[in-house]
């Protein structure tokens, strides 16, 4: 029975004077069946966050609601939620079925229940072949699909997941989150995954939760982020390689940057008005300049650092003191040293925000 | 992303000087100084061994026999006199009391480690300056405690003081083990639905078997082969092994073959008990060494 999750202005204190505030007052309303990623750098508060969720850690102020019920004080067994760890935290001593059927066993379920449950989880997972092995005798990804599996087999309200694919090489994270992803849409169990990585916040949330210093910054579906990020620390986590952000003073109907002189939508010049600015921060996405000729508008770039990722290569360089990334075409790529000139690739594609309140304009 | 360039610098400095051993010494040579040492700490066991099987008057030749006609006689002899009621006084206490540091040693170290609370710190401190007064500066108190609550010559004492004696070592030892617990593990656990003694038989105790197996190990060694309470506290009725042996040392001088005979007899338990819980020692020592 999959349910809705709510924080209802939730924190966390750590005792001292004063407290450390590790969650301050997160209002978040997770709909039933939802993947929800929350994302963050690190001692933003995501983990602590979820293990509020899990009963692991204290709810000092607000409250927490699965479904209907308030779980704000529930010890984590009478949640009804399945958790997998980094570590994927498996009993070492018990065989990958035992591993499974563990809670269930607690909860006095039958054992041809459990044998049929575990075994069920096991194929969903391609487990069956190592169901009689002990953790130890695993590679990383068979584990954490272990880990995986001991969740599904509870069937639980909702799954938390604390950064499962961290330690998992490369390319086994990719396929693994494409496998989580299909495997949370098949069972439309509602899903709480913290992560560091904002690719992987990208790829599998329906929605992604930024926070920062305890703080919810943003939740919203992964294009509205990338699209109008609220304010310049969204926008400058949710990227990659992260936007381009440099404070600028405001000229007549828009921002000077270099030569070039940026013209912003009349929305941003109003706002900016109205909070009486005379600079702005002035946020473009790597994708959204080119090179451009000589002769043409543009603004200088010294390349500093060249990226070749194939398709693309990255440009790296230095605009006043912020630094700068261009994406450029992966074929002819400047070298490092080379003097090139720099613009805007269409209009609509910037972003500005105030830069006492990091808000956004317009 | 330019940081990502430092890196590898940083693991390849800790890697080389551990390849750089390794050629400089070679296996050649940490092999011939395994056996010098193994030979220098068996040496005396070896010596025992046969003059164990020697008659008394080979055993005084110099140089010493290495070949000569074995003899069951000293076994026997020792076996035949009283050897085994002081055999079954040393078993007794030695069994009882790692028992009861068990019984005690394990809860203490689960809350010291798992469940800290404020104070730990103070009670582990304490616990440990237990073992700073000497033995010797106890021992009249000890004594006449002893003597005005009848514990005099029996074995009750002799448990009760090696309990307290290997306890906070065992609740020391017990705790690092319970600290390599992995958190996590425990939080799945409370999630599962484990409630707190699911939780310590079915997970805790398991991970920390071996652990536990090295701390009572050590605990049978110490408390069989304690000699000093035994040979001041106990007599004729509770005497263990130890005081049984020193008994070969007489006025009329030493019986070698006899004493060894003797000698061998005690160590054959702490032997056994070793050779069954080797594994487990090698793991569970150095489990707790590793952080």
């Amino acid at each position: 029975m999959s349910a809705e999750v709510i924080y209802d202005q939730a924190s966390r204190v750590y005792p001292g004077n004063p407290g450390v505030r590790a969650v301050d007052k997160l209002s978040l309303d997770v709909p039933d069946g939802e993947f929800l990623v929350l994302v963050g750098p690190s001692g933003s508060g995501k983990s602590t966050a979820l293990r509020m969720l899990a009963g692991l850690e204290d709810v000092n102020e607000g409250a927490i609601r699965i479904g209907d019920r308030d779980v704000t004080d529930l010890p984590p067994k009478d949640r009804d939620i399945a958790m997998v760890f980094q570590s994927y935290a498996l009993y070492p001593h018990m065989t990958v079925a035992d591993n499974m059927g563990f809670a269930l066993k607690l909860r006095g379920v039958s054992k041809s229940d459990i044998e049929a449950k575990v075994a069920e989880a096991a194929a969903m997972l391609d487990l069956t072949k190592y169901l009689e092995r002990k953790p130890k005798a695993l590679s990383g990804g068979q584990r954490q699909r272990v880990a995986m599996g001991r969740a599904i087999v509870r069937e639980p309200s909702v799954f938390l997941m604390d950064e499962p694919l961290s330690n998992l090489d490369a390319k086994l994270r990719v396929e693994t989150r494409a496998n989580i992803a299909k495997l949370q849409q098949r069972l439309g169990t509602t899903t709480i995954y913290v992560t560091h990585d904002q690719v992987e916040a990208m790829t599998m949330g329906d929605r992604v939760a930024v926070l920062k210093d305890g703080h919810l910054q943003q939740c919203d579906s992964p294009r509205e982020l990338y699209e109008n990020p609220a304010n310049s620390f969204v926008a400058g986590f949710i990227g990659s390689p992260a936007m381009n952000l440099t404070t600028v003073p405001l000229t007549d109907g828009g921002v000077k940057l270099g030569d070039l002189t940026v013209p912003l939508p009349t929305a941003v010049l109003t706002g900016a008005r109205e909070d009486g600015l005379s600079e702005i921060v002035f946020g473009v996405r790597p994708e959204a300049l080119r090179l451009v000729g000589e002769a043409d508008d543009g603004f200088e770039l010294v390349v500093e650092l060249v990226e070749e990722l194939g398709a693309d290569a990255y440009l790296h360089g230095k605009v006043g003191d912020d630094r700068f990334v261009v994406r450029v075409d992966g074929r002819t790529p400047p070298r490092i040293g080379d003097n090139v000139r720099v613009a805007l690739r269409g209009e609509g594609e910037t972003h500005a925000f105030n830069p006492s309140t990091s808000l956004r304009l317009g | 992303m330019t940081t990502a360039t430092a890196a590898p610098p940083a693991t390849a400095t800790s890697e080389a000087p551990r390849r750089n051993t390794k050629r400089r010494y070679g296996p050649g040579t940490l092999t011939v100084v395994t056996w010098v040492l193994a030979i220098l700490f068996v040496f005396p066991l070896l010596w025992m061994i046969l003059t164990a099987f020697k008659q008394e008057s080979d055993a005084y030749t110099d140089p010493p026999k290495l070949f000569f006609k074995p003899t069951f006689d000293q076994i026997s002899g020792v076996l035949k006199g009283d050897f085994l009621p002081y055999l079954g006084n040393s078993a007794f206490v030695t069994i009882i009391s790692t028992l009861l540091v068990l019984l005690l040693g394990i809860p203490a170290a689960y809350a010291l480690s798992l469940a800290p609370v404020k104070g730990t710190k103070n009670a582990l401190s304490f616990f440990l300056s237990t073992k700073m007064l000497p033995i010797v500066a106890a021992i009249i108190p000890l004594y006449v405690i002893s003597q005005n609550t009848n514990l005099l010559d029996t074995v009750w004492a002799l448990i009760i003081l090696y309990t307290a004696m290997n306890l906070p070592l065992a609740i020391w030892m017990m705790r690092s083990f319970f600290m390599e617990v992995p958190g996590e593990m425990i939080e799945a656990a409370r999630i599962d639905g484990a409630n707190l003694p699911t939780l310590l038989r079915k997970i805790i105790m398991p991970v920390v078997a071996p652990g536990v197996a090295a701390t009572a190990l050590i605990c049978v060694i110490f408390s069989w082969t304690e000699f000093f309470y035994a040979v001041n506290l106990t007599a004729a009725r509770a005497g263990t092994v130890p005081v049984f042996l020193v008994g070969f040392i007489t006025s009329e001088g030493l019986y070698w073959a006899q004493l060894s005979a003797a000698a061998l007899l005690a160590s054959l338990p702490v032997m056994i008990v070793g050779w069954f819980a080797q594994n487990h020692l090698v793991r569970g020592l150095s489990m707790g060494a590793v952080k």
